[in-house]
């Protein structure tokens, strides 16, 4: 044996070093996203930097011109054709920029900016120490009831932090359900995952809830995206790249070439079926579907309520992107798998959120199950497995996001002494005392039930349509009776709040500034709007519903 | 394309409505006179409908179709049958005597200054209903009639609860308790028979892949839309519920004496006489219309629900303290005749159906009306404050017994008809029927004449002893409807000539034939 042949055993001779080409970067394309990670990076200079009096004026602008510029961003990619002929795959086959992508991200824009208005919101605290105040806490490392917390509240500090936070997470959202390949996924999920457990922490009142919401969403959350990851390595494993395209050619059994390396496990069922209904997990936990929606009443509750509302909203929005792309792009060849699996899921998640509303007592607890019931109704669209699947959900995210922001700002401004009044005892006779505020919310409830000239009804009746189109009639049969249920619990909130005699010790409705108005005053145009004239947006859902691969 | 003429009568009062409510607060009399000008141009329309309708013309006439939500398949649909137009005829001849009947009843008390303008909203609600009852006896889009169906609730609910009688026996605290109460019971209960039509709605869309109900009743007859037994009787069920409590039917009915006897007497006028015939005319045009053999299938039991409406409302009717509630069993003692008639499945009786839709209309109008302007006198409902009325007030009492004959159906007044109609109709197919309805008439005889007894014969009370009689406005509001009572009794063959075609296309829809007369020949 040669002294060149034993050296070979345990090396090997090195390729020349080739030139590391740079990546080819679609700035344009990807503008949306860039735009907001900008701003969000910029807003925490605007912190070390610009003194602690001017911070929430830099802040709100810089944010607001952000999400704004963005969303023109979106727009201007639709109208160019990005959503549809030249819809393609970006940044070196991370991101996908195509229709679905487009609609989602200028879902989640929007509905970022109106939630941002909330956060901004600073008449309805009472003014401590003569500086107006918003929901969140004046210092967060301040331990609840500690001389620091104090001083920091007799300071006048406030969070100005929440609005880079708020980009962050909406840029991760943005990612999200345009993500392309399962490691861009995981990332855009811990970036916009990340903001939001801070977020929920901060509420100025009931801190100590707060903190346990977030220490809860962050434990569950952290546990789901271990799912994810972990599936996601299965999912290497089975296809030997973390593409969508590429997956879904092992999937389908196209495949040309078989990398040697990984010969052993790929083609492996069992990987892809663990690893697939791992990923599902991970993402069916952030849409808060049964059995996968514990952390969502808790968080829902504890949060400071504009928080709820972004989060609610834009997280829902984001996640069913994801879920769509996935099981539309990916895992289509594996749909006689799973589509029982999430059929089963759907009508637990729609009628488990419908009946336990029912019990509920505390206004944010009812419509965190009611989100729930929301997320089974959706589901029953993906489970649809057609192009008026995708469409529908695209609409009904779109018109969920507005009402739910909407109702969640309302819910803000019914307080008394102890900071809002959720508790739904202390909403009664509230049509008496302030019509417009309880007519609103009315407004909401009704669109959430699925009343006809709410967007509600529209969302509803075109997933159903999808779901019975697909052949899931059994699923609109359990969707329709959950409505049912669900319509009895937000009738009831109605009937308490016109036909029920105030309390005299009840809470009293602040008045907002502007920016809160301007929230829910869009609140209820859309949901109007999508009820009564819904045929343009869901052309737009239409045109919407291709997905590139 | 024609003038959309449909649209226009429903657009009319409720371009009216807004500017009625937009009339400034010291301007009442301005809003009132508004407000009745534009009932009188709904009216001047409403008869350009029934002059361009003609009998014996297609089924669905002056018809309009525009998308609406293209994806949906729901369509701004509207047509006018028979049935429909004369009820649309009726309805735009009651409103303008509803306003005028409660030209005063919303006048802001002089006690209370109120910031809002009660007179004005008083008169635009009434004419909201008036667009939303138009809308849905025109509407041939299932998904559009549900729509105006159900917000037909609102300005009710707000008319009830916000606009109580102010002859209350109770104090003022008890009387606004007990008129939200109503309000609240007249919309819960419809708002719950709403929602499961909705649900009905759905399922009719999801088994025929759209809402305009003249494709889907063809579709029907050619064959190509099948539906499964159960389903369709679901769906009947369903969209039955919501009908069966708004007409209302034994034992949805329980609404109706608390919303009529709380709300001011044009606005019980407004519930039984207007509104509520929606509930009629849709089971007539959708359940038979869309699930004949469903309908055929629950004919027993509607059956036997109208018959226990009938004696139920005027045995309850002849056991009343009040009048305003009389008149409310009494009414639902004669929707149970009109439900008898459209389930007998036979022509005279459902020719009778709708004439007595027409006519109930009328003649509980003139009553309720009368009864209303002694209520006001006396600032009482209860028989028992009344006695001796015709010495004081004879045109008063002259009129109020002519509403009161025209309730128990005497002969030579419109009622009588139809109420005949519906009982041959009956006995044609269901002998044993129309023997029990028949005592529905005996009843009312007792209840009518004795509350007339009570309230007008007897010694004169010493509280009714100054009771002036009617007043022009009052009279100018009975009089033409008294006309229109005889003028029907006598000659029903305008409303008859109308509504007959519209009734031979129903029964071609539940493919019924009338049954030979079993008399035999003599030989």
């Amino acid at each position: 044996m040669s002294a060149s042949a034993v050296h070979s055993l345990w090396t090997t001779a090195a390729e020349p070093v080739s030139r590391i080409d740079a990546p080819h970067i679609e700035y344009g394309q990807l503008s949306p996203i860039l735009i907001v990670v900008g701003a969000g990076v910029l807003g925490i200079l605007v912190e070390a930097f610009v003194a602690r009096r001017a911070r929430y004026h830099v802040q709100l602008f810089l944010s607001v011109v952000a999400l704004a510029a963005a969303f023109a961003a979106v727009v201007g990619l639709a109208v160019t054709g990005h959503g549809s002929t030249k819809a393609g795959i970006v940044a070196m086959g991370a991101i996908a920029v195509d229709g679905p992508a487009l609609f989602l991200q200028g879902t989640i824009l929007l509905a970022g900016l109106v939630s941002l208005f909330t956060f901004a919101e600073r008449r309805l605290d009472p003014v401590a120490h003569g500086k107006q105040v918003d929901s969140f806490v004046a210092q967060a490392g301040a331990p609840p009831g500690s001389k620091s917390e104090q001083a920091a509240v007799k300071a006048g500090f406030t969070t100005t932090e929440v609005f880079p936070l708020a980009l962050f997470a909406v840029a991760g959202m943005l990612v999200f359900p345009a993500a392309n390949d399962l490691l861009t996924l995981f990332i855009a999920l811990e970036v916009f995952s990340l903001p939001l457990y801070l977020l929920c922490a901060l509420a100025r009142r009931k801190r100590l809830v707060s903190q346990e919401a977030a220490v809860k969403y962050f434990l569950l959350g952290a546990f789901s995206s271990a799912f994810l990851l972990f599936g996601i390595a299965l999912l290497y494993g089975y296809a030997g790249t973390l593409s969508y395209a590429g997956i879904a050619e092992v999937v389908d059994g196209t495949v040309t070439s078989i990398d040697p390396a990984l010969a052993d496990t790929m083609g492996n069922d069992a990987l892809l079926l663990i690893g697939a209904a791992m990923v599902l997990m991970g993402l069916l936990f952030k849409v808060g579907a049964v059995p996968f929606h514990m952390w969502t009443p808790d968080v829902y509750q504890g949060a400071p309520t504009p928080v709820t509302g972004f989060m609610a909203a834009a997280t829902k929005v984001a996640a069913f992107g994801a879920l769509l792309r996935l099981l539309y792009v990916v895992l289509p060849g594996l749909s006689w798998d799973w589509r029982p699996v999430l059929w089963g899921v759907a009508i637990i998640t729609m009628l488990l959120g419908a009946i336990v509303a029912i019990t509920q007592t505390d206004i944010k607890r009812l419509l965190a199950y009611s989100s729930i019931a929301h997320g089974g109704f959706i589901l029953a669209g993906v489970i649809a497995m057609n192009e008026a699947g995708i469409s529908s959900v695209l609409f009904y995210l779109l018109a969920y996001s507005f009402v739910t922001i909407g109702a969640f700002s309302v819910v803000t401004l019914v307080r008394d002494a102890g900071g809002e009044a959720t508790h739904l005892s202390k909403w009664a006779g509230l049509g008496r005392r302030s019509p417009l505020v309880a007519a609103v919310f009315a407004v909401f409830l009704l669109a959430f039930a699925g009343i006809p000239l709410t967007s509600g009804f529209a969302g509803k009746f075109a997933v159903f349509k999808a779901a019975a189109e697909g052949g899931a009639g059994a699923l609109v049969v359990v969707g329709v009776i959950s409505s049912a249920i669900a319509a009895f619990f937000y009738i009831r909130v109605i009937v308490l709040m016109f036909f029920s005699e105030p309390r005299p010790e009840g809470p009293t409705v602040a008045v907002p500034s502007p920016l809160t108005m301007t929230t829910i005053g869009v609140g209820v145009a859309v949901t109007l709007v999508l009820g009564v004239a819904p045929q343009y947006f869901l052309d737009l859902a239409n045109q919407a519903s291709v997905f590139v691969r | 394309m024609s003038f959309p003429l449909l649209t226009a009568t429903a657009a009319l009062p409720a371009i009216g409505a807004i500017a009625t409510a937009a009339v400034p607060a010291a301007r009442r009399t301005a809003a009132k006179w508004l407000a009745l000008l534009v009932s009188l141009g709904t009216l001047g329309l409403a008869a350009a409908v029934l002059v361009r309708f003609e009998p014996g013309g297609d089924r669905y006439q002056l018809t309009e179709s525009h998308a609406w939500i293209a994806d949906f398949g729901v369509r701004y649909e509207l047509g006018a049958d028979g049935i429909g137009v004369a009820l649309i005829g009726l309805t735009a001849l009651l409103i303008p005597f509803i306003i005028l009947a409660g030209w005063h009843d919303a006048d802001p008390l002089e006690t209370k200054s109120s910031r809002w303008r009660p007179t004005q909203g008083f008169f635009a609600l009434i004419l909201m209903v008036e667009v939303m009852v138009i809308l849905s006896f025109a509407a041939t889009d299932v998904f559009l009639f549900y729509i105006v169906f159900e917000a037909m609730l609102i300005p009710m609910y707000f008319l009830i609860g916000g606009f109580g009688d102010r002859a209350h026996a109770g104090s003022d605290e008890n009387a606004a308790t007990q008129r939200s109460y109503a309000a609240v019971k007249f919309l819960l209960y419809n708002l719950v028979g709403g929602l499961i039509m909705l649900a009905a709605v759905i399922g009719l869309y999801v088994v025929a892949g759209g809402f305009s109900l003249p494709e889907i009743a063809e579709a029907r007859a050619s064959g190509e839309l099948t539906m499964a037994t159960n389903t369709e009787r679901l769906l009947f069920l369903g969209f039955f519920f919501a009908f069966a409590v708004k007409a209302p039917l034994w034992p949805l009915h329980t609404w109706l004496p608390n919303a009529m006897g709380e709300s001011t007497a044009p606005v019980a006028v407004l519930i039984t006489a207007v509104v509520d015939k929606v509930g009629t005319f849709a089971m007539l045009r959708f359940c038979l219309g869309l699930f004949p053999e469903a309908s055929a299938w629950a004919t027993p039991v509607v059956l036997t629900l109208a018959l226990v409406s009938i004696v139920y409302g005027a045995l309850l009717a002849v056991g009343q303290r009040d009048i305003k509630r009389l008149i409310a069993y009494a009414s639902i003692s004669h929707f149970g005749f009109i439900i008898l008639g459209i389930f007998a499945m036979t022509s005279q009786g459902q020719s009778g159906a709708t004439l007595y839709m027409v006519n109930h209309g009328l003649s509980t109008a003139a009553l309720m009306l009368v009864a209303g302007f002694l209520i006001s006198r006396r600032g009482s409902r209860l028989i028992a404050d009344y006695g001796g009325v015709q010495k004081v007030a004879p045109v008063l009492a002259g009129t109020f017994l002519v509403g009161g004959l025209a309730t128990l159906s005497l002969p030579g007044l419109a009622p009588f008809v139809s109420e005949f109609l519906v009982l041959v109709g009956t006995f044609a197919r269901y002998p044993v029927a129309g023997i029990i309805a028949t005592f529905g008439i005996v009843l009312a005889a007792l209840y009518t004449l004795v509350l007339y007894q009570r309230t007008m014969t007897g010694p004169v009370k010493q509280e009714v002893s100054k009771m002036p009689d009617l007043r022009v406005r009052e009279l100018a509001v009975v009089a033409p409807l008294i006309a229109a009572l005889i003028f029907l009794g006598v000659y029903p063959k305008p409303v008859t000539d109308i509504v007959n075609p519209a009734v031979e296309h129903t029964m071609s829809d539940v493919q019924k034939t009338d049954p030979e007369p079993e008399v035999e020949a003599a030989k």
